[in-house]
């Protein structure tokens, strides 16, 4: 080969940015409808009465959850580590032919598993467990696609030039150790076939069927263990990684106190893992396990909100950066989010607030203001950063992005707001009762009263899709109309056309 | 001495030492900062910064390696 300078190669980069933006397509529009059939039920039948079995709610629900969790957010998490990678540790994929191999089959398989997903899901194949409703021959897949994740993260370590591994470094790969761990164990289960029932049959139920090893409470146990922190090393901890790097990287300021994000980084991984108990208040579960799910959720505010104040301070005396760049915007919008979830969660796991929280709207729109505010935000704003330097173009329109930006933002405070008032209403009108003790309502009451918020979230989640629609149509123009840009020009801020 | 009471010296004692931990790992960072065979925590921030591929490490991993 001619003697070209080594670049970095972000062959698998892209790839996983064009996963990003179509199971992010997918996964939203999915969760419009779910919205719009909580709303009016009869967008349950929307595509005929003849497909109301692959259109109703309860069939949609799990391909929502997993098509943004798995699809659009993984996704997310890989395309940013192909870039940030090899970025912060100084060494190119060109480098290394069996990385470079690696990183691709790891794409290939992913893209597999994900079809697979979505068949069996839209086929009603599924273990109930949720966030793990997948049967084990796609456990065993994803799997595979997560130990060859891995090999790319250590194998690109193992070659670096940078010996200090930067703290987005640390946090990719605690999302690899974590997921791994909790996802072995809430998914150990027995293949129906190689079962018996206690009358003696064998063979039972399809070849793919399987039951949870775990039974009863203890099932209950691991799986908002596993639950709940899926939420930490797929909505947080790799989101932080991105953020401590795309932050800093477009603004040009450096972190605000590195030994801070050290220190966040051990709080989190210790306090996380006990908090999941909270998923279980006032359940069958041992009391004192209940009360211990509590404190750690409300310790959690620390190291969270030592992450979040750490990036907000990495702005400071640069807040007119805040003003002039809707990326930036999209980051400290993002990181507030983070604040404002840390805090929510914590308030909902306290014993008292959860009695009246649990099982409730509000709890949704909990999950919302951090998976549209803080993951949906910072992963766009990360593809935004990413776009020019892969494509060596000019992102395509700042306007556009702005746009989308207030678009969203919006999205966001009607979806939240919404779901506070509907779940507060909805628990209060649960638990009325009249001086004997008779409930005041009944749940047809809750329902007639819940009708205008559900509506009003239909709207907000409208307007967010509506503006993912803008994104991925800004990376798109982006690609293939933008200016092209010298290497000098992505020094920092990113460069945008009007 | 009952259960209840073992638990609680147990919390008791399980609390002090967690904060001792804590505690102990910021004076850790603090006094290792910027001192020599210590670590320039704060410089690494410029891993992010200074990324280019040409870009000197901030702390090459040894000579040899380097270009
Ligand atoms: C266009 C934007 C979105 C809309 C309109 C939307 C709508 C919905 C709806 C209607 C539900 C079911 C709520 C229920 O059962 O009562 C739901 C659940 C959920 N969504 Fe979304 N969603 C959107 C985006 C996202 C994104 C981007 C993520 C994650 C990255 C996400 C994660 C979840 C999760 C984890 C649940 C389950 C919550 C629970 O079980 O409490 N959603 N969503």
């Amino acid at each position: 080969m001619e003697n070209r300078p080594l670049e970095y190669d972000y062959t698998v980069a892209k790839m996983f940015m064009f996963t990003t933006i179509v199971l992010g397509i997918v996964g939203m529009l999915v969760g419009v409808i779910l919205a719009f059939q909580l709303a009016f039920p009869s967008v349950n039948t929307f595509l005929g009465s003849g497909l109301a079995e692959f259109t109703n709610f309860s069939r949609l629900r799990p391909l929502h959850t997993d098509a943004v969790i798995f699809g659009f957010t993984l996704s997310g998490i890989f395309a940013t580590w192909y870039y940030v990678g090899q970025r912060v540790l100084k060494v190119s994929m060109a480098e290394s032919g069996f990385l470079m191999f690696i990183g691709k089959l790891h794409f290939v398989l992913y893209v597999i598993g994900v079809a697979a997903v979505v068949v069996s899901l839209l086929a009603g194949v599924t273990t109930s467990k949720e966030y793990a409703e997948f049967e084990w021959p796609i456990d065993i897949a994803i799997v595979i696609v997560w130990v060859l994740f891995g090999m790319s993260i250590f194998g690109l370590i193992g070659i670096r030039r940078e010996k200090a591994l930067y703290i987005s470094v640390w946090y990719y790969i605690a999302t690899f150790l974590g997921v791994a761990m909790l996802y072995l164990f809430n998914n150990m289960e027995i293949p129906t076939m190689l079962a018996a029932s206690p009358a003696g049959e064998s063979g039972i139920g399809a070849w793919y069927h399987s039951v949870s090893m775990y039974a009863g409470t203890n099932d209950a146990l691991v799986q908002w263990w596993y639950g709940h922190n899926a939420v930490a090393f797929g909505f947080t901890v790799p989101i932080v990684a991105m953020i401590y790097y795309f932050l800093p990287k477009e603004s040009g300021q450096a972190i605000y106190s590195y030994k801070l994000s050290l220190l966040s980084f051990w709080g989190l991984m210790f306090v996380y893992l006990w908090a999941g108990g909270h998923h279980l208040l006032f359940s069958t579960v041992p009391d004192w396990m209940q009360t211990m799910g509590s404190i750690f959720s409300v310790v959690l505010i620390l190291p969270s909100w030592g992450s979040a104040i750490n990036m907000l301070l990495t702005m400071k005396g640069e807040w007119q950066q805040v003003a002039a760049s809707p990326l930036i915007k999209f980051m400290v919008l993002g990181s507030t989010f983070y604040m404002f979830s840390t805090l929510e969660g914590p308030i909902q796991a306290i014993k008292s607030v959860n009695a009246i929280a649990h099982f409730t709207d509000w709890i949704v729109g909990h999950v919302h203001d951090g998976v549209l505010g803080w993951v949906g935000f910072m992963i766009m704003a990360a593809l935004y950063h990413m776009a020019p330097r892969v494509f060596k173009r000019e992102i395509y329109s700042k306007s556009l992005m702005a746009t989308q930006f207030w678009i969203q933002t919006l999205g966001v405070v009607l979806y939240f707001t919404s779901m506070w008032i509907a779940g507060i209403t909805q628990g209060m009108m649960w638990r009325a009762h009249d001086e004997f003790g008779n409930l005041a309502y009944s749940f047809i009451d809750t329902v007639t009263v819940l009708h205008p918020y559900y509506t009003i979230r239909g709207i907000g989640g409208l307007l967010y899709l509506i503006g993912f629609l803008m994104f991925a149509y800004n990376i798109y123009k982006t690609m293939t109309a933008g200016r092209k840009v010298e290497e000098s020009e992505l020094q920092n801020a990113s460069p945008m056309g009007a | 001495m009952d259960i209840a009471e073992i638990q609680a010296y147990g919390y008791f004692g399980l609390t002090a030492f967690l904060v001792f931990v804590l505690y102990s790992y910021i004076y850790h960072l603090y006094s290792t900062d910027k001192k020599e065979g210590g670590h320039d925590y704060e410089n690494y921030s410029n891993i992010a910064l200074k990324d280019d591929i040409e870009d000197t490490p901030v702390s090459t991993i040894s000579d040899d390696k380097e270009k």
